[in-house]
């Protein structure tokens, strides 16, 4: 190997580059991170400062044009006064918070006005990873998130079972309705039981988009289907998008099929899809999200404390109440239906 | 298609009005591909160089490697480097997983056998006479690579921009590792697939928009560089 030397020389200029770039790639990364734990109120933190704008977009209306009109707050004016104070009790000692959540509470814009608010108050930089509740619930058993909010009662129970959980609350709820198109092929506008649409649906042989992809909804969806009788895997007229609601919404308005849809995604994304709400209010399409800590006996390195802090955040009062009012001045309704405290057989009682 | 011009109209806004979070994800997306074709280069490079040049047992079994990896599919590293970076993965004492860093990490790795491939053609591609001068010349081994590197800047520039153009405008990867998180990890394409997600399409045309006349910017950049040596 004669070339030798110069493969040495070429390998040192090579990890010289590298060296450099990682510290420059690096140190970015660090301010980032600096940034988004520093106190509320540096005004030189961008990311928060638009968070903040949007979190008081309510109290002054000319922020609220400026900024994308995705996520209006009915009661921030309330809140955010009394959060700045808390902002200033000094930041956590490991300030990365892992969250994972379902897509819904990202597509509706909920997380949106959450997130920024509870790492206002609290210093902790959260990492949301929007994915459906079952990988939710993986990541959570993996020890790859610290803390969970997730709609998918019957896994939630398997997980705590299992121990992979604690503390897990009852945070909020809204509903799951059947939608398809206006025209209503299988006839199914008006029913009371979700179970008789889906026959209808089946025996209309209408498409129905299924989102097939282990969420909270495609949960709540596949045990319909069990209650109904019928085995939809592999029908002509099953589809599985394998993507979030508002993507699997999208697909069933340019098929003009039928899907269950959590009715925050749903409004947000109405306008475009323009379909039709055909089921709804039946006990059996209740979507209820809990709060759950990772059990920390099972991993190392998770947080702890920022799990405990997000999941007291989430049940506070005052996120209650801002839970309650997100959406109502976009929509016109609520979207969500702040449940703190309330056991589930209350909430299934409509209590 | 009314949202094509709702898009555009839109992106002009976000321009316009100065809108902070996207000059953030575009100066994001320019920094995390930026800096992944710059290390993808000073690996890429070198090696394809090497690859050229030397002659060794196994070499054909390389080029057919790098070949190979010209096309990973992003998603596919996405998902691996997901693993090793998992906090309980092989690296994950790293702290690398939804964060800039790992994203950059990912980026480099679908860029550098674009880079290293097109280097190797680059180098492959000259005149074999022109190695013969310069060694005729009395270069040193050292000299006769950068000789040929200078001669070979066309194709070299080129592979910067394949680099460059495959990961700005990659998202598998970049979602999987980054975690699409607001404020921190959101890159252009990234956006994009949410807007897509939500529904809000016209958004999702503005920022497509940006993307493109983002690449475009670059790529006239270099092109200016790499013509206007050549005159």
């Amino acid at each position: 190997m004669r070339l030798a030397a110069r493969h040495v020389r070429l390998i040192a200029a090579l990890l010289l580059a590298i060296g450099l770039a990682a510290c420059s790639s690096s140190s970015n990364n660090n301010t980032a991170n600096k940034n988004s734990a520093a106190p509320a109120g540096a005004s030189a933190r961008a990311p928060v400062a638009t968070a903040g704008a949007r979190a008081s977009a309510a109290a002054s209306p000319a922020a609220a044009t400026a900024t994308r009109p995705a996520t209006p707050v009915g009661a921030a004016s309330s809140t955010s006064s009394a959060a700045s104070p808390a902002a200033a009790a000094g930041r956590p000692k490991n300030p990365t918070l892992l969250l994972s959540t379902t897509t819904s509470t990202q597509d509706s814009g909920l997380l949106d006005v959450l997130i920024p608010l509870f790492e206002k108050q609290t210093g902790y930089q959260v990492k949301t990873s929007a994915v459906g509740s079952g990988e939710a619930l993986k990541r959570g058993e993996l020890g790859e998130a610290d803390v969970l909010l997730v709609h998918s009662p019957a896994a939630e129970l398997d997980f705590m079972s299992r121990n992979q959980g604690i503390n897990r609350r009852l945070v909020m709820h809204n509903d799951f309705i059947i939608v398809g198109p206006a025209s209503d092929p299988a006839h199914i506008k008006g029913m009371t039981r979700a179970v008789d649409a889906l026959k209808a649906i089946v025996a209309a042989k209408a498409t129905f988009i299924s989102r097939g992809d282990n969420s909270g909804t495609n949960a709540l969806e596949l045990q319909l289907w069990k209650q109904a009788g019928i085995d939809p895997k592999g029908q002509s007229w099953y589809l599985e998008s394998g993507q979030g609601m508002g993507a699997t919404l999208t697909i069933t308005a340019e098929k003009e099929a039928y899907t269950i849809s959590d009715r925050a995604t749903y409004l947000a994304t109405k306008a475009q899809t323009q379909l039709a709400i055909l089921v709804e209010k039946d006990g059996a399409l209740l979507n209820i999200y809990h709060v759950i800590q990772v059990n920390p006996a099972n991993h190392s390195g998770l947080n702890v404390e920022g799990a405990q802090a997000f999941s007291d955040f989430m049940v506070a009062p005052e996120t209650q109440k801002l839970i309650g009012a997100f959406g109502v001045d976009k929509y016109g309704q609520q979207l969500f239906v702040p449940d703190a405290g309330k056991t589930e057989q209350q909430v299934q009682q409509g209590g | 298609m009314q949202f094509v011009w709702d898009g555009f109209v839109e992106a002009l806004r976000r321009l316009l009005a100065g809108d902070a979070e996207t000059y953030r994800i575009t100066w994001l997306s320019l920094q995390v591909s930026g800096i992944a074709t710059l290390i993808s280069l000073a690996i890429g490079a070198p090696l394809g160089l090497l690859l050229a040049l030397a002659r060794f047992r196994g070499r054909r079994l390389a080029i057919a490697l790098v070949n190979t990896g010209m096309g990973f599919p992003p998603v596919v590293v996405g998902t691996f480097v997901s693993l090793l970076l998992f906090r309980h993965g092989p690296l994950g004492f790293l702290h690398m997983f939804l964060t800039v860093r790992g994203m950059v990490m990912a980026q480099t790795i679908i860029a550098t056998p674009l880079v290293c491939g097109f280097t190797l053609a680059a180098i492959g591609g000259l005149d074999s006479s022109i190695m013969l001068q310069i060694r005729a010349l009395g270069a040193s081994r050292w000299q006769s690579a950068l000789l040929l590197v200078r001669e070979a800047r066309l194709g070299m520039l080129a592979a910067v921009m394949a680099g460059f153009g495959a990961v700005i405008s990659e998202v598998g990867a970049t979602i999987a590792v980054g975690g699409n998180i607001k404020d921190q990890t959101r890159t252009l394409t990234g956006a994009i697939v949410l807007e897509n997600g939500r529904g809000e399409f016209d958004q999702a045309i503005a920022l497509s928009i940006i993307l493109m006349t983002l690449i475009f910017a670059v790529n006239l950049v270099l092109t200016f560089a790499q013509q206007q040596r050549r005159a």
